[in-house]
């Protein structure tokens, strides 16, 4: 009997052990989140994909973070002060900042990693992040030694940097993954392996424990983050959802609590039939056709308006992109921290009726009409939504008796010819922002800027308003010049502003915190799941 | 038997070594690089890039060194997936599309073989009639049109299996995709397997085994099947090779991390290493299985020798 006794009290034992275990297991708040590419590398140095700066975003943390909002919080630095001519930043190190192994992050640490992303051995593809800093440039250019670079610890606990020339962005500069520290020891102990899982230190929210390529990432929270009690995620899983239908059916089973992109040609099915659980808001790009503006007639300004003039941009928003992106009326997309409001097209606000019949006028004076009609190429990159925007404005063009081929090629050919001058009239670009800042997309189009420069635009009086908001500190100043650049854009429009790009999120009720930025930046550690 | 599948294997090399040789020349007179990507790197970045990758290089000291590393049985760095060389990428994904490939020829083989002897053995009837239409159906709905349909029911609306993910290689998030790469192929073999089943049948050596009496089990399987199946073990070769090495379609729909997704993304993206990687790992099976299907055909056909 005492042995019955004593089996049924152990079973009992073993059953509540079990069922504490199971519940324990059960209490772990795992997120799936589809993220629209593989990341190509998770080394913060040679990163450049916005997919995965996602995992990077959880896995480190810059001197300066964003908020669930996109706004700029204190991040492994608690805080900084700049000197008056703007050229000298001082940040404080957050005490509790520690890497994921423990140690303190210190000012060494940022000394280290910044030099590293500039040297050209790390062959960074996002090297020019840092040319703010002085002599930043010289020594990505092999023209000096890494330790030149206007970066120093103090002390442990304090970083000093010194810049080139005022940048009043810097701060947003150093938000960009690149910008993330790496931990000293473990690169000169593991070299290019420092980032496979379990051997990665980071000092993010969480850290890597399993990385299959096309398959999963997974981050485990990070117990040493300095914030990690109010962490509310402890697995975060990352599945790459380059199908984005497929997406869309793991997303409805349940097997997704978010992803980052919606099948465009379903918009009018999710719209109708996901409710709230499809978030698009502003996000930091524009979708832009650039124009050949060195070669005839297109370096007639007034064939350029005219074009531009007769595109339809609501039409191209709602119907061919389904609402997923704004009508675009300006280079730098509304919403940019440390500007106001964009120069817009001067004709934004005149019917379509109107500007049809001045795009008609502008042609006849620059010879083009019935007898005489403009014929012109627009090469987009392969894309059912671009084939189809190109389509949409050749057909808008037709009644001005325009006569437009379509030529597609894939992406790597497409940019290979615009960025190596190759022969073309008119070719779709896109350009997302890195960091909240008009100067990211101005700078598209200076003249020393040949590279990006897809168009070939000079303007002696744009490149001068550049050069000067490039040495102005004060931000509102800096913002008026900036203006003023961008109406000489809108005036002679080098390149056709054609859309401002929205986020698509799919989002499930159950994920809590989930904020619209016009960044799309959703840190998973200001998230939370309902059970 | 060993000389005869070693003399194969030593004359294949030239040919592998032509097909690297042609396929390195041919990515490369492609335009654009892997660098050329639609935000533009600047100059020095580029350069620091094309350093390190050796892409600075002239062309023949470039295809140079790639031999010496292949030799090694190095296939390079990825040029896009900068974490992982080519060799890792294979190791990881391999696997996997050889779990599903395998899986899909086994099932196609078993159903589709199973499908064509019916159909032959009741000709003209509603069996066959019916078994050579869903073969038709299966040959005529492409893969990209019959997964979201299969997930679509499976996943969504009756919740018994995911949408997809390859879960660590569960049984359950198999299976879709699995079918998916199978139906095709079943298609395929059963109509292979009833039109020269039905030859078979009719033939001189399977009357005459009638004739003698013998039970029709062994009539249908052991006479009949064994020369029936000749085409299909011809067939057997290149869709192993294409099925093993993974279905660019069924990996992305599905979300399974295997190799074929590379062969696309290795050419889209100038990841030149990848793509060489993939041109060689195709060249192999190729060779591979067209050497396993002579030794089967053999065995199964005592009239072919090793000579």
């Amino acid at each position: 009997m005492k042995g019955i006794r004593r089996t049924l009290i152990c079973s009992a034992l073993i059953a509540a052990a079990g069922i504490a275990a199971s519940w324990e297991a059960r209490a772990e708040v795992v997120y799936n989140r589809g993220n629209s590419a593989d990341p190509e590398t998770l080394d913060p140095h040679k990163t450049s994909t916005v997919y995965e700066a996602h995992i990077l975003r959880d896995l480190f943390e810059g001197l300066v973070a964003e908020d669930a909002a996109g706004e700029l919080i204190p991040g492994a630095a608690s805080s900084w002060t700049v000197s008056e001519d703007g050229l000298v930043y001082t940040f404080a190190l957050n005490p509790e900042g520690r890497w994921s192994n423990g140690e303190p992050v210190t000012a060494d640490d940022f000394v280290f990693s910044m030099r590293r992303l500039v040297d050209p051995a790390t062959a960074a593809q996002y090297a020019t992040m840092l040319y703010p800093i002085q002599n930043a440039e010289a020594v990505n250019t092999g023209g000096m030694p890494a330790d030149q670079l206007g970066v120093r610890a103090i002390d442990p606990a304090t970083l000093e940097v010194t810049l080139a020339e005022p940048t009043p962005f810097f701060l947003e500069l150093l938000t960009h993954q690149s910008a993330y520290p790496v931990n000293p020891a473990s690169v000169e102990e593991l070299g290019s392996d420092f980032i496979r899982p379990g051997q990665m230190v980071s000092n993010g929210a969480y850290t890597l424990t399993e990385f299959i390529p096309n398959d999963h990432i997974t981050l485990k929270k990070n117990p040493e983050f300095h914030d990690a009690a109010n962490v509310a995620i402890d697995t975060v899983n990352y599945f790459p959802t380059e199908d984005r239908s497929a997406a869309l059916r793991r997303f409805q089973s349940g097997e997704l609590l978010s992803n980052d992109d919606v099948p465009v040609e379903q918009i009018g099915w999710i719209r109708e039939n996901m409710g709230e659980q499809f978030i698009s808001c502003p996000y930091l790009g524009t979708y832009y056709f650039t124009v050949n503006t060195q070669k005839p007639p297109l370096d007639d300004v007034r064939v350029r308006r005219a074009l531009s003039m007769a595109i339809d941009r609501e039409f191209l928003a709602e119907e061919i992109w389904g609402g997923t992106m704004l009508p675009g009326y300006s280079l730098v997309p509304p919403g940019i921290n440390n500007y106001g409001e964009p120069a817009y097209l001067d004709y934004k606000d005149l019917s379509m009726f109107d500007r049809e019949e001045r795009a008609a006028e502008l042609l006849a004076e620059a010879g083009y009409g019935p007898d005489n009609p403009l014929r012109v190429e627009i090469r987009y990159n392969t894309s059912e939504n671009h084939r189809n925007t190109s389509t949409a404005i050749a057909s808008m063009w037709e009644p001005l008796g325009v006569q437009v081929s379509l030529v597609n090629s894939d992406t790597a050919t497409h940019y290979a010819l615009l960025r190596e001058r190759g022969d073309y009239d008119i070719a779709r670009a896109g350009w997302i922002g890195d960091y909240s800042d008009p100067q990211n997309f101005l700078n598209l189009l200076v003249s020393w800027n040949p590279r990006f420069n897809y168009a070939r635009w000079e303007n002696p009086r744009f490149d001068e308003l550049m050069r000067q908001s490039a040495k102005t500190a004060d931000l509102d100043e800096r913002a008026r010049l900036m203006q003023q650049a961008e109406a000489i854009v809108a005036e002679e429009e080098p390149y056709f502003d054609l859309l401002t790009y929205a986020s698509k999120n799919l989002v499930s009720p159950k994920l809590k915190g989930f904020v619209c930025n016009t960044l799309d930046h959703h840190p998973t550690r200001f998230l939370s799941i309902e059970p | 038997m060993l000389t005869y599948v070693a003399r194969r294997l030593v004359g294949a090399i030239p040919t592998v070594f032509f097909i690297v040789t042609v396929a390195f020349f041919l990515i490369r007179i492609a335009p654009g690089g892997p660098f050329n990507l639609e935000r533009p790197l600047p100059d020095q970045v580029m350069a620091n890039l094309n350093a390190v990758y050796h892409l600075d290089e002239p062309l023949l000291t470039q295809y140079g060194l790639y031999l010496v590393n292949l030799l090694q049985g190095n296939f390079g760095p990825s040029f896009v997936y900068r974490d992982f060389s080519v060799g890792q990428l294979f190791a990881n994904g391999l696997p996997m599309s050889i779990q599903l490939g395998g899986s899909a020829l086994l099932l196609a083989l078993l159903v589709g073989t199973a499908a064509g002897v019916l159909a032959a053995m009741r000709q003209n009837t509603t069996a066959d009639h019916t078994i050579m239409a869903g073969a038709m159906v299966g040959l005529t709905i492409p893969n990209f049109v019959m997964a979201p349909v299969l997930s679509l029911i499976f996943a969504i609306w009756l919740g018994w299996l995911p949408a997809g993910g390859w879960g660590d290689g569960a049984l359950i998030n198999k299976a879709l995709p699995v079918l998916t790469l199978a139906l095709p192929q079943i298609a395929i073999i059963a109509r292979l397997t009833r039109g020269s089943m039905l030859e078979a049948l009719r033939s001189n050596h399977v009357r005459t085994a009638r004739a003698y009496g013998l039970p029709a089990f062994n009539v249908v399987v052991v006479h009949a099947l064994r020369g029936a199946m000749l085409p299909v073990i011809s067939y057997l070769g290149p869709a192993a090779a294409a099925l093993l090495t993974g279905s660019v379609v069924i990996e992305t729909i599905f979300g399974i991390p295997g190799v074929g997704r590379y062969f696309v993304q290795g050419a889209l993206n100038r990841d030149y290493t990848l793509v060489m990687g993939t041109v060689v790992l195709i060249s192999v099976f190729v060779v591979l299985f067209n050497l396993i299907v002579d030794l089967l055909y053999a065995w199964v056909d005592p009239k072919v020798r090793f000579d």
